[in-house]
């Protein structure tokens, strides 16, 4: 038997215009766990799918088990038992946890479906992996981390035994992110391959035993975890140093900037509020980072904030003026600048160019219009400087169309317009989402010198490597109520992870502890 | 009531409901099929009058066997009820080309099909029947009587208007196809694979389900119940075909978003819409049962009317009250979640 289980030799994979699989060779063992590093658009995706026959390459040779086969499609693989966990689950939400898990490998009886077989045999896997779900519950009702648990055991119920999981810690909670990791060994030690995609270097220090790296498409080699450091990874992933703490001046506290009381919205979902009176102050000159899992109210608190939404109960004050019921337009002059969650939704206009899209917030200045007509001369000046100074990289400069442009460039777009403001307060809504190291360490920087320039920063994140080195504060939030306040140098991922995921709530145990005493 | 036979107008209105639930219910399941696959089919209307006018052309090919006695009357309804769907099949193909393989917007190809269908309808019928003739008529052996069982009943018996007023042969079929279809909906692979293209075609695929196959299916399902659905509407409506079938492709695509894509609810629905046609027809025409309804309701004193509510008012009664229900369910109703969107395999 061949020391490999899967071998991808040579493999090139061309699109239009772009190669994003050139000359890429993987090898995975037999029961190890293989990271695949890359950053985003460095062709990890691309890899995965032909590996899984979602595309064919134009060279290259896949091996199983030494012997060169041929995988066309989604079938092939499953034949060959490789299975994937995608990052975007494709699972049907209207149907049950059982319906999802047999989907394309149905037991049938001349096409009439047996589903207590179905049913007995994903209990038994279940049980046997700790993989805990209920067969009858149907996928809109349950966790993300649940969801992920029926992926998996897609993958189980069709006896795969080469696991491919493409990015599956983006969405779990610290602890779900550390029974994932135990699932992982538990499988490679009944034999199970185990391919890992990601750009997270802690997990594959973590997990995996070797790590193949990939950059802009090209094959960078392939390194054991045992002889190898973080440091080494994130050079051979961006191709320079990439520095990981983020560096702070010492913190000069000036006055408050923004005081949020008792904030209520309801919620557009369900009867219950989205965010449950929530109150505190963010002063000049410090960045606080409202952290938890995403759906837990953040969303609807920064519409809230930012006047996209209305709220129910509660008063918002910024810088002595009341604006509870301000205009978006009242807000920005005020000197509110926002980075929103969903780019392409509240960030850009995507079939404007970018010059259009910069002027954005400002258009209507006399800088730029006269009598209701754009200064379009004075709008291309503008665009141009900001471009410069900000490095946003696109097809055609001022004139690209924003839709054209790559996800970190429109971000930078973003970013630079609204930092351009001047702003007093800046809200940062997962600022760093979809970008890669490189991008990320540049919005930190930004962020910080907004900081350090003596405004007053919210930022709202996801990613814990982000809410434990960027802010000054965390609160964190757990359905619509905020749980929690840490000074990030004296609270850890673990601390943090229990109170993001409901267990802990700072508050409530505070007011038992005095019921105590009394 | 007044020489009126009461429980003749029951049986009337139950059988003439039923008669006229057949084709919305025909065709709001094939709509369902159609749609949960994940393709808008706003073509039923065209799909429909396809049908109908291939099932009566049929009809009209047959009427001298059967005449002759060389054909039985049911089995040559057989012939054209199967050569309806056969027909709307092949209609059907047209939208399932178009938005399928070419990715084309499903509403606009649809409303295509809308305006070919009746066009193509009147030059085949003027080409059959010559220049001008624009109605087929419906041979009067397409109907199942008493005497198809070798009974006797009294013309106008309660037995009589409530089994053999309106009895079809479409009838019978409608009540398999529709146990049919829940059955192949809900307890075969084939339903759950067909579902799951409407919902998340991306994960279908990537369990090795062939997207366009299914959806091909599912509109080719919606072919063969919208032209039968046609032909049974058409024999129901009256005596002959005239290019047209009244916006029932319109009514059955609302019965459908009423039932919410679901079966049962839909065969709910079509009763529902049918019951409120016939009671409108029946109090428009019958003044008497009009002043019944007036009595009951007591409308007339409270807003001035002696001689009964204005006969306009009634053949509105099932539109209004299903734009009502339409408001009060809506919230509820959920369509599945990829239609009207083009399959792409690169989209994640």
């Amino acid at each position: 038997m061949s020391e490999y289980v899967i071998e991808m030799l040579n493999i090139t994979k061309e699109f239009p215009g772009i190669k994003a699989n050139d000359n890429i060779t993987l090898q995975l063992k037999h029961g190890e766990v293989h990271a695949l590093l890359g950053e985003n658009g460095a062709g990890k995706s691309t890899l995965m799918s032909v590996l899984f026959g979602l595309y064919q390459p134009e060279a290259g040779v896949i091996k199983k088990d030494g012997v060169e086969v041929k995988i066309n499609n989604p079938n092939d693989a499953n034949a060959l038992h490789i299975g994937m966990v995608h990052q975007h689950f494709k699972l049907v939400e209207i149907f049950t946890v059982l319906d999802n898990i047999i989907l394309g490998a149905e037991p049938n009886k001349m096409g009439f479906l047996k589903k207590a077989e179905a049913r007995k045999k994903v209990l038994e896997l279940s049980e046997k992996y700790g993989l805990q779900v209920d067969p009858d519950a149907k996928i809109e009702d349950i966790s993300v981390g649940m969801q992920q648990r029926v992926e998996i055991l897609k993958m189980l119920y069709r006896d795969n035994d080469i696991l491919i999981f493409d990015e599956p810690t983006a969405v779990l909670t610290p602890q779900e992110i550390d029974e994932l990791m135990e699932i992982m060994r538990n499988f490679t030690r009944e034999g199970k391959s185990i391919l890992f995609i990601t750009h997270k270097l802690n997990e594959i220090m973590a997990v995996a035993d070797r790590c193949t790296v990939l950059r802009k498409g090209k094959y960078m080699g392939t390194v054991d975890i045992k002889n190898t450091t973080k440091e080494e990874l994130s050079r051979m992933m961006v191709g320079r140093d990439v520095k990981f703490e983020v560096d702070k001046a010492p913190q000069k506290l000036g006055d408050v900037v923004l005081d949020v009381q008792n904030v209520t919205v309801p919620s557009k979902l369900h009867s219950n509020n989205a965010v449950k009176d929530v109150s505190f102050q963010v002063r000049a000159g410090e960045i606080v980072c409202l952290a938890g899992i995403e759906g837990n109210g953040q969303t609807q608190f920064v519409y809230a904030l930012t006047g996209l939404d209305k709220m129910s109960h509660g008063k918002i004050t910024m810088l002595g003026h009341d604006i509870t019921k301000a205009k978006i337009r009242e807000r920005s002059k005020l000197g509110m600048s926002h980075i929103p969650e969903d780019r392409h939704k509240h960030g850009l206009v995507l079939d404007f160019t970018l010059e259009q899209n910069l002027v954005l917030q400002r258009y209507w200045q006399p800088q730029f219009q006269k009598a209701g007509f754009i200064k379009n001369a004075e709008v291309r000046k503008y665009a141009e400087r900001l471009i410069k100074e900000n490095d946003i990289r696109s097809g055609q400069g001022p004139i690209t169309v924003a839709r054209s442009m790559s996800g970190g460039n429109q971000q930078k777009a973003i970013v630079a317009r609204e930092i351009d403001k001047n702003p007093e307060l800046l809200v940062a809504v997962q600022p760093t989402r979809g970008l890669d190291v490189g991008a990320i360490e540049g919005v930190h920087k930004q962020l910080v010198a907004q900081r350090d320039a003596g405004k007053a920063v919210l930022l709202v994140s996801l990613e814990l490597e982000e809410v434990m080195s960027v802010p000054d504060r965390i609160l964190v939030m757990y359905e619509g109520e905020i749980v929690g306040e840490f000074n990030p140098k004296e609270t850890t991922v673990q601390e943090l992870g229990l109170y993001m995921a409901g267990a802990k709530n700072m508050y409530r145990d505070v007011e038992k502890k005095g019921g105590a005493e009394a | 009531m007044n020489g009126l036979n009461v429980w003749t107008v029951v049986a009337d209105i139950i059988s003439s409901t039923i008669v006229f639930a057949v084709p919305l219910l025909l065709v709001a399941m094939g709509g369902m099929f159609s749609e949960r696959s994940g393709i808008i089919n706003i073509a039923l209307e065209g799909i429909m009058i396809i049908g109908a006018l291939m099932g009566c052309l049929m009809m009209r090919w047959l009427d001298p066997l059967v005449v002759n006695g060389q054909l039985g009357s049911q089995l040559a309804m057989l012939i054209a009820t199967l050569f309806a769907g056969v027909c709307g099949i092949a209609f059907s193909v047209l939208l399932a080309f178009a938005s399928i393989n070419l990715k084309a917007d499903q509403t606009i190809g649809g409303t295509a099909l809308n305006m070919l269908a009746p066009a193509l309808a009147i030059v085949l019928t003027w080409v059959v029947q010559g220049q001008g003739q624009t109605t087929i008529l419906i041979p009067t052996w397409s109907r199942i009587t008493e005497a198809n069982f070798g009974l006797t009943l009294e013309k106008g018996s309660f037995i009589q208007a409530l089994f053999f007023k309106n009895f079809y042969l479409t009838t019978i079929l409608t009540i398999i196809l529709f146990a049919a279809a829940v059955i192949l909906m809900y307890k075969t692979r084939f339903g759950l694979r067909l579902r799951s293209c409407g919902e998340h075609p991306q994960a279908a695929a990537s369990v090795g389900i062939n997207v366009f196959k299914m959806r091909y299916a599912g509109v080719l399902i919606s072919g063969f119940l919208g032209g039968i659905g046609g032909l049974a509407f058409t024999l129901a409506a009256g005596s002959g075909f005239q290019s047209s079938v009244a916006g029932y492709g319109f009514l059955a695509l609302a019965v459908m978003i009423f039932g919410n894509w679901k079966p049962w609810s839909i065969l709910g629905a079509s009763l529902f819409f049918a019951l409120f046609k016939v009671v409108g027809a029946y109090a428009t025409t019958l003044q008497k049962l009009g002043t019944v309804f007036n009595a009951l309701f007591g409308w007339p004193d409270k807003i001035g009317i002696k001689e009964g509510i204005s006969s306009y008012l009634w053949p509105m009664l099932p539109y209004i009250i299903t734009m009502i229900l339409l408001v009060l369910t809506s919230k509820k109703s959920r369509a599945p979640k990829a239609e009207g969107i083009p399959y792409d395999k690169g989209m994640r």
